[in-house]
Parts: C-alpha cells; structure tokens; sequence
C-alpha cells in the first residue's frame, strides 16, 4: 500500500460517508483500513487519536491460533501482521518442533513501535478520514443506520457503521472493592452508545476480563532469572516481508510459591471476583491468579513471564508485563503478594492489575457478515462481541470493515465459512453458538486444522480477497508471483520420477514393487526432505526456501489432507444451502418447540450453520429442509398459475 | 448431524422394513450403483430375456454349482425392468436370488442412478447382501434419512411426498430410539460413552500441548502415556466388532430346542414341525444321541429346530456327551419347548428343570393314549398334542410363529442402523489404529490427534456428537492454563 500519506490531514470537504468506524483498537483499524482497501470513502472515529492501535493488556501478537489469524488478516491485505513486524521485540514460533498445522507465530510487541506502526499504515489511505470525538449516538432513518453523533455535538453521516467500542460499554474497573467506571485504565466509558444498543432490542450481557500490574523494569532483580530468548531467526507475520529488523529482547521467567499462595489465599475475600462483586464471567485459559490458587490449590507454583512492554532505553521498555498474574486483588495485597516472587522482592508497581466488566452484545444478534440482524446497516467487531484479544479483534474488524463497505456499496455479503480460514471459524462460532465466556481462538476450535495453516494463509486467502475487494495491488503482485512459483515447482516435481531402485540407491526405502514414484510422493517418506530431493536431482537447487518449505508440507500431509479434502466437499454441500433470513420456524411442522426456539434467535444462513447450532438434531434439520423444499414449490406453482 | 461424505458418493440402505416380510428391498443410490450391480451380479449367467427369465431351478441354487461358473461381466438390466439375477460375494459364493430394478437418474427416487435389489426377506440375506455391496467399497452405508435427503436435493421429493417427510422423519428417528432404547441399552450406551471419554481425554491431553505450549502446567511434547487408554480401547473395538459377528450369526436363525426325559416323543414332534422324517423315531429310548437340526420358516423368519437327547441318567459315554450337548443347546437357544409324556405323567409340566426359562413352551405329548384332558391343558404355553396324530398341532404352530414374529421384531433394532454401527466402529478402529501407530513411529501430535478426531466423530455419530467444546472444558479442568 503506497498511497497518498496525507489524505487523513486533509480537511474533508463533506461530513459524508459510506463507512463510519467507531472505536480505534485492533478491531476498529483493521474495520477502517478494510472498508477503505474496498474503496469506500471511511472515517475511523474514536474519543482519543493518540491511543490508535493501542495494546490495553499483554503487549504480544500471535500465539496457536491467534498467530493463524494474524497471519490470516495479512493474507487479506489487513494491518496486523505488517505493525507486528515493526513492533515485535521477541518473535518466536510457538511449536516449532511441532507438525507445522500447529505451529503458532507470535512475538512479544514494543507497545510504542506497534502503535506507530498502526497509525502509520492507517495514514497511507487516502480515503480514510480520522476524527477525534467520543461517539454518543447512531442516526438512523427508515429502520436503518445513517449515521454517528458525537460528544461534541458533530455528526457524521454514512451507509454502514461499524462499532468495535471492546470494553468501553458500561466498562467498570474492580479493584479489591474500588470500583470505577472506565474503558481502560484513566479512560471513560461509552455509556450513551451502550444505551442505544440496548435501545435496539439487542440481547446483551456481562463479562470480564483482567490485567496483570505493571512493573517497573528496573526494579527487578534479573541476574537470578531463567531467561527465555527470541528464535535466532525471526520468521515475519507478514508474507510482504522476508526478515525482521527490529531487535530482537529476552524474557525473565518466575514462579510463585507457597508462600506467595499463602498471601493470596489469605486475601482471597477481598477479591471482586471473589467478593461477588463481578457478575461477568471470565475467561477459564487466563485466570486471574487468585482463580489458579483456589482452583489448583495442589499446585505449589505458577510460572510467571516477565515481558517487557519495549526496548530498553526506551519509555515503554521502562515497564515489565507480569504474565500469570491478573488479578483484582486490593493494592496492598498485590504489593505484598508480587514482592513475595523471586527476583520480585524490591519491584517497584507503577501501576496495578485489575478486572474489568463490560458490556457485550449476543453475537447470535449478527448474520455472517457481522451484521447487526435489527438494525441494517450497522456492524459489530471485536470484543465487544464476546470474544478477546487483538487477533480475534482484529480478524472480525477486518470482516466488518469489508462488509460495511460492500453493503454501502450495494454488493452482497463476503463470508468465509469455517473450511477456509480461522477467521470464518471464529465468525462462525460467535453467530452460531454465542459465547459463555470470553471467546478466544485455539487450533482445537478448527476441524480442518491440517488445512488451515499459518504457513498457506495467502494461498487460502489473497486470491479470495483479491476477488472481494480487499486486497490491494502491491499485495496481489507480490502474491502471484509466488503462486507461480509454487506451481511451477509443483509441476516440476510430478514430472520428476525415480524407481524403487534408484531411491534406494539414494538411501530412501522404498518397497521393491517396480512403480515409479514422482519426487512429491518420495517426498511423503520419513526422512526424505527437500535438500535430499535436491541431492538427487541438482536442478532443484533454483527452488526458494519458501516454495520448498510449501513442498514439504504438502508432501508430510498429504493422505490427511486427500481425507480432510474430502470432509470439506462435504461440509460446503451444507453451506451451500441458503435458509431465508425471513424462514418463519414457527410454521414449520415437526419441529420441538425448544429446536424452534433456538433457530428464531440464531436464524441461520445456511443449513451447515443451522446444523451447527447447539442442540440441533437431524430431524429438525430434515424438517427445515422438508419444509423449505415445499415452499418452493409452492412458490413455483403460484408463479405457474 | 450425520453430514453426508461427499455429494456424488453412493449410498446403500435396506429399504424396507427390517426381518419380517419375504422380500426385503435393498437400495443403493449414487454414481457407484451400476458398480454395485454389477459387482454383485458378476458370476451370474446372463438370464435369456431379463425382464421375464425364469427363476433357476432347485440345482442352481446350490452354491457349490454356482461357484464353478465363470465369472464374467455381467450386463445391467433394462431400465424400469425388473430382473432376476443371482446375486454372488466376491469369492463367487451365493448370496440370493434377486429382483433387480435399475433406475438410472435423474427419473428415479433420489434423482441419482438407483438401483432396488428385492431379495427374500431376512437379516442374514440383507446382511450378507450389503456386506457384500459395501465390500465392492462402491458404496458406503446410508445416514438415517439420506435418500429422503437425496430426493429433495435433487427436487425429486414431490409435493404429496415432502407433506409426509413429518412422519417419514419421525419414523427414523423411532428407530434411532429403538436402537438406542433396546439393542444398545444399558450396557452398550455405556459402553460407547465410555469409550468416547476415553477419546476425549486422550485428545484433550494431546490438545492441551498443542495449544498451551507456554504453559508449565502443561507437558510439552506428546504424551504416550495418555494413549494407553487407547491401546485398551483398539482392543476393545476390535472386541466388539467380533461381538458384532456373533450376533449376525445368532440373526441367521430363531433357535428352538426340544428338550424332555427319553421317549417322550421330541423326535416326532420335530419331524411334525418339520413335516418330514428328519429324526430317526423309535420306542427305545435314548435312540436320538445327537443334536439333530431342521430348518424352518415361521413368521417369514428362518428358524431352527434342535431335536436333542433325552435327559436323564445316562447309560454310556455316548448318550452322556448327548444330553451333554442338549443342555448345551437348551442353554443357547432363544426358545426352550418341553415335552413330556403326557399318558406316562399327567402333570409333568410341573417338573422343573434348571435351564427353563420364563416364556419357554410345554409340550405333553401322546394325547392320543390319554382318555381324558390332563389338568394343566388350557393353562398358558401348555399345550396337549399328538405328535403321531397331528392333533392339537395347529394351536402349538400358531404359538411358535407368534413367539419368533414377537421376539425378532422387538429384539432386532432396524438392520441398517447395525450395518451402520458396525461400520462406524470400524472406521474408529482404523483411525484408532492409525493414531497409535502413527505416535508409536513419532508422527505429530496434530497427526495423531486428527486420527483421534475422525475416531471420535465415527463414534459420535451412534451416541452423539463431540466437538470442541467437550475437549477445551476437559483441558481447562485438568491443567491450570493461564501464563
């Protein structure tokens, strides 16, 4: 993307717009940076510019699953991948000696630099407007969104609006018994905006989340540490790039310990969460440490990483991100608890963790798109539907963003279903089933995990996204080319053969059965890699690192993914089958009341999704099928008569 | 829900109702169908005129003739004609003598090629008939409502049709709950939900090095002691599915024993049953030694009727292993019938014995020699008959027939959904025995887990599905997840 750097400066002629973006987190970039890759004129407002692409808690992009969705959102031409290689201080692939299906890139991020990176890729569109207010109100007019209404009193009109507003709504701070009204540390809620989706109809609930306190880096004593390093050779998120240059920061590992639970235990009704005074729920795979000392009480200790939130020498290295320790205990007890950690004994807290309840909406309220199901018009993205973390943020704002703009536009939806991306996995998940507690990605959550991979996120995705207007050129050059490549050497390496024979001769063993293998299939053996298909045949040295690595996989899964294949053909029969998003279940019969219920509040897309909804039998499904298979008929005859 | 496995697979399916009538209807649909046909119809001599060809006689049917013929190709029949062919397994053994309808799509129920195989009624014909079609692996066995699901993808489904699909649904999903209520109650329902959690713990062991490998709680690289289990549950399938042969075998006939002290005439009244001279009758007792066996069909549904020796102190080695054999035989048998002699013993159906079994029939036997009615005639499943004679025959044969029609129909869960199950099973054990294997020689844990996953959805389909849900709570619970 090389536009136009001063198109957000500008002063904009008009107060018009086809796609308006509430909310500056992970979310709301990819929604604005998407919207205007489409092409649609955008504005991103949010009630402080400065804090675009801010990380409120860890600061680290990627990790299983995640990094699949970073790597995922920069096949779409999003934003992510790009900042996390300008910010990230400590990459590591997570898995590494794992299969690469499960092999998760993530890297710790210089809060300052990531920032940066955002609002610098941001400031490249010129057609995206930034506005600085705090958003009251949506307008709507003839039942369908129309526009925002600020603080100030300004408003802006537009043909979508996206809202990624993450825990600003009814946003309360617990600490110990303190509680104050907050989006973030020192930022105020979005309470009128809160309000107004209520005001909709919308089902809404509770939950929440918490933060670790920040410590003063300087202040701990890191000579008694184990330390754990970045990889040697940092692997990009972005496939626009081929090596990180930033540098590259350890570490610290510590644990707590009896003594530190003694503390704590004691303490433990001084807790919000345990004090009942937090109704949310919160999420079971980041407990605050006060859950993981009454929940695992046979365990004497919890590891503790200790990342910085920057490069030393600068402002943001200046603080440590105590990762395992989230907490809403009060100040004194996490003073007194922290200091009790070995090589934490002299730190210095410069500010302390907490939990956070919020506001969010049902995401059983959105069609696939993202799409508010009352409201048309109006899309939600990130946690503000029940999920957490920048990646998970991030991934929906970028299918927001696209959709808010093809609706604006006139076009029809872009949905990636759950064969094709984690994305459409997450999306999926949410519409479908709603969320009990935050929703965060895992590789687990995906069926076809063998297929979809970090590694062939482009191949999956770009040419997709070229198709849906989100990719822009510099990305579609750059990903043909290595497409070509990876056939070509697809093809070369089908034509190259070998007998059993000569494969043994080369130290491969193979069964003596006279069949000729191509080189793919001799690849499939144990052992057999890409340098020794080179050793065999010299003219394959002109391969790429990338294209072989490709090969290889291919090659290592190869009678998983022919299966995997074959359960995917099965799978989009089902999506293939549209269910009218105005199909009154109650007329249909056959149908248990508890079955009807459930699909009047999810009204599924398709009968894939139908199917997926918890609860749901064959029979039902058979009765929808039967029902909607009749209707047209009917709806034949009368045109006929 | 069970998704189909591909859209242009073919699918295959007993049609009608399961056991009772005399002809069965065998369905496949899909591409494959002509394959199937084909394939099962390979040895067969072409009939002259397929439409109206005779039926073979006796001698074709004895499957030692028929596998000396040549096999070789065997040409389809005329569409929307019926045919009879002689249907053959892959060793060229017999299976039946089938009416083929061939139905090439799109005119037919599904819109597909179809193909109906009308084969005599049955379990062990329909079982051995798919078990041979599935073997071709033209073809897989039908999800519960399939070619109905077929039919409306397609639009085949017309309007009278898809108004009854309520009922049609309902009358699956009976026989989902009758399989699970009946055939697969108790024990068998725990024993797949067992083996499920076995699955699921497994994988959540797997899963949770996976996708927590930061986490300290957590070990780090794939754990084989959490696939022991696993090596138990192999073992446990492959169990099961020699289990699941068994039954077949047990669905191959309705056993009935005749069983009573020497002389009460258990020979005659078998070669009454069978109307012919199967045992050897005479008036010294103790003359049958062996099991002697007659086929029957009662109810439409095969039977076979065990003539033993008579029960008493025996006299040599020989009659001793006889009576060894009939308690044997009584001890198998699905129906005990009781005779006694009734001029010899009036009330002998008050003789107790350690194998009679609630519901078993008693038999007094030569009525004839009796003046006067014996006391215990009129109470229920006693009945008074000459097997000389004939007389009284009729009540004890209607009695017969109403027991094997009672006791098949409520005890058989439909054939197809134990096709199915055991298909399922072995798909699980393949894959089972692919994830042990595959962490024996060190594959990945993904690799692994995967093959535990499909295990699982094959599983899931009899009990229940499994999804991601059941393993994330099954990691939360047992490992402190949260760096």
């Amino acid at each position: 993307m090389t536009r136009s750097s001063t198109g957000s400066r500008r002063p904009m002629q008009t107060d018009t717009f086809d796609v308006i973006v509430i909310g500056g987190g992970h979310a709301g970039a990819e929604a604005a940076a998407a919207a205007a890759r489409f092409g649609a004129r955008t504005a991103l407002v949010t009630h402080k510019l400065s804090t675009i692409g801010e990380m409120s808690c860890n600061p680290a992009i990627g990790g299983l699953g995640k990094g699949h969705l970073v790597r995922e959102i920069d096949a779409l031409d999003g934003v992510m991948g790009r900042a996390a290689d300008r910010g990230g201080i400590q990459f590591r692939m997570l898995n590494r000696s794992k299969g690469p299906a499960v092999r998760g890139p993530r890297t710790q991020a210089d809060r300052h630099l990531y920032r940066e990176a955002v609002q610098d890729i941001l400031r490249e569109y010129s057609n995206l407007t930034l506005i600085e207010d705090g958003v009251e109100d949506l307008i709507t007019e003839n039942g369908r969104v129309a526009g925002v209404i600020g603080q100030s009193g300004r408003s802006w009109r537009a043909g979508a609006v996206v809202v990624t507003t993450g825990t600003f709504l009814k946003g309360l701070i617990h600490i110990g018994e303190k509680r104050i009204p907050a989006g973030r540390v020192g930022e105020a809620p979005a309470i009128g905006l809160s309000d107004r989706l209520y005001g909709l109809g919308l089902q809404m609930g509770r939950l929440k989340t918490g933060t670790p306190a920040r410590l003063v880096a300087a202040s701990i004593d890191w000579a008694g540490l184990e330390m754990q390093d970045a990889d040697a050779d940092p692997i990009p998120f972005s496939f626009l790039n081929d090596r990180i240059t930033v540098q590259q920061i350890a570490c610290g590992i510590t644990w707590t310990s009896a003594e530190v639970h003694a503390v704590i235990g004691d303490n433990l009704h001084k807790s919000a969460v345990y004090s009942g005074a937090i109704a949310g729920r919160g999420p079971r795979y980041c407990p605050s440490i006060e859950d993981k000392v009454k929940r695992f009480a046979d365990r004497d200790k919890h590891q503790i990483f200790l990342e910085p939130e920057g490069l030393p020498g600068t402002e943001a290295g200046e603080l440590i991100y105590p990762n395992g320790i989230s907490t809403s205990l009060p100040e004194d007890v996490q003073e007194a608890f922290i200091r009790k950690i070995h090589g934490l004994e002299h730190v210095e807290i410069r500010r302390f963790g907490y939990a956070i309840e919020y506001d969010y909406v049902d995401p059983r309220e959105l069609t696939p798109d993202l799409a508010v199901k009352k409201l048309p018009g109006l899309y939600l993205a990130g946690q503000i539907n029940g999920t957490t973390g920048y990646e998970e943020a991030g991934g929906q704002g970028l299918m927001a963003g696209l959709n808010a703009a093809r609706f604006a536009a006139g076009n029809d939806p872009y949905i990636l279903d759950r064969s094709r991306a984690y994305i459409g996995v997450m999306i999926d998940d949410l519409v479908t089933r709603g969320v009990s507690e935050p929703y965060r990605m895992f590789t687990s959550r995906a069926e076809y995990r063998l297929t979809l991979r970090a590694d062939n996120a482009d191949q999956r995705l770009t040419e997709e996204g070229v198709k849906a207007g989100v990719v822009g050129s510099v990305r579609r050059e750059s990903f043909h080319v290595k497409r070509s490549s990876i056939d070509t050497a697809r093809m070369r390496l089908e034509a190259l053969t070998l007998t059993p024979n000569e494969a043994r001769s080369n130290g491969i063993n193979i069964n003596l059965d006279g069949k000729r293998r191509n080189a793919l299939e001799v690849m499939a053996y144990d052992g057999v890699d890409f340098a020794k298909l080179r050793s065999i045949w010299p003219e394959l040295s002109d391969v790429t690192p990338q294209v072989a690595e490709q090969m290889e996989i291919e090659a290592q899964y190869a009678g998983y993914l022919d299966r995997q294949d074959a359960d995917i053909v099965a799978f989009r029969k089902d999506e293939d089958m549209r269910l009218p998003s105005d199909l009154d279940y109650r007329a249909i019969g056959g149908l248990s009341n508890e079955a009807k219920e459930k699909l009047s509040t999810v009204r599924p897309a398709t009968l894939g999704q139908a199917a997926r909804i918890e609860g749901m039998t064959p029979g039902a499904i058979t009765a929808v099928l039967g029902y909607l298979r009749r209707s047209a008929r009917k709806a034949e005859k009368a045109a006929r008569g | 829900m069970g998704a189909p496995r591909g859209p242009t697979d073919t699918i295959i399916a007993l049609a009608s109702g399961s056991g009772r009538a005399g002809v069965a209807v065998i369905r496949a649909s899909g591409p494959g169908s002509a394959g199937v046909i084909r394939a099962l119809t390979r040895a067969n001599q072409p009939y002259p005129g397929d439409s109206s060809g005779p039926t073979g006689s006796e001698g074709a049917l004895d499957p030692a003739d028929v596998s000396r013929e040549t096999p070789q190709p065997q040409s389809l029949p005329q569409p929307r004609k019926a045919a009879v062919r002689k249907l053959f397994d892959e060793a060229g053994g017999f299976l039946d003598e089938a009416l083929i309808l061939w139905m090439p799509g799109p005119l037919s129920y599904t819109g597909e090629d179809v193909a109906e195989l009308h084969v005599h009624g049955g379990p062990a014909v329909v079982e051995a008939v798919i078990g041979a079609a599935l073997r071709t692996r033209l073809c897989r066995i039908a999800e519960p409502g399939e070619f109905t699901r077929r039919a409306f993808d397609s639009g085949r489904m017309d309007l009278t049709q898809a108004e009854a699909i309520g009922d049609l649904i309902d009358a699956e999903t009976e026989g989902q709950r009758r399989q699970a209520g009946r055939l697969y109650q108790g024990e068998a329902a725990r024993v797949f939900e067992g083996w499920r959690g076995l699955l699921v713990s497994a994988m959540a062991a797997l899963e949770a090095s996976i996708d927590f490998p930061d986490e300290a709680d957590i070990p780090g690289e794939i754990n084989l002691s959490a696939l022991e289990p696993i090596e138990t549950l192999a073992v446990d399938l492959e169990q099961a599915l020699g289990d699941a042969g068994r039954l077949a075998s047990v669905r191959e006939g309705f056993r009935i024993a005749i069983l009573g002290p020497p002389n009460a005439g258990k020979s005659s009244l078998m070669n009454r049953l069978a109307r012919r001279e199967a045992a050897i009758v005479s008036p010294i007792a103790g003359t049958t030694r062996d099991v002697v066996e007659v086929r029957l069909v009662l109810s439409g549904y095969p039977v076979w009727v065990a003539d033993t020796a008579g029960l008493r102190e025996a006299s040599d080695a020989i009659e001793a292993e006889g009576i060894r054999r009939a308690l044997a035989r009584a001890e198998e048998a699905d129906l005990r019938i009781w005779v006694s002699d009734v001029s010899d013993n009036p009330d002998a159906s008050r003789e107790t014995s350690s194998t009679f079994r609630e519901g078993d029939l008693r038999v007094l036997n030569k009525a004839d020699l009796l003046e006067t009615s014996p006391s215990s005639a009129g109470a229920e499943d006693v009945f008074v008959v000459s097997a000389r004679s004939g007389a009284g025959m009729d009540p004890l044969e209607r009695r017969l027939a109403e027991i094997v029609r009672e006791r098949l129909e409520t005890d058989e869960a439909p054939l197809v959904t134990r096709a199915r199950h055991r298909e399922l099973v072995e798909e699980a054990l393949a894959a089972v025995e692919r994830a042990l294997e595959g962490a024996r020689i060190g594959i990945g844990a993904e690799l692994v887990s995967e093959d535990l996953r499909l295990a699982a959805r094959s599983l899931g389909r009899i009990t229940g599905s499994i999804d991601a849900e059941d393993l994330l709570d099954r990691i939360f619970s047992q490992f402190c997840v949260g760096k």
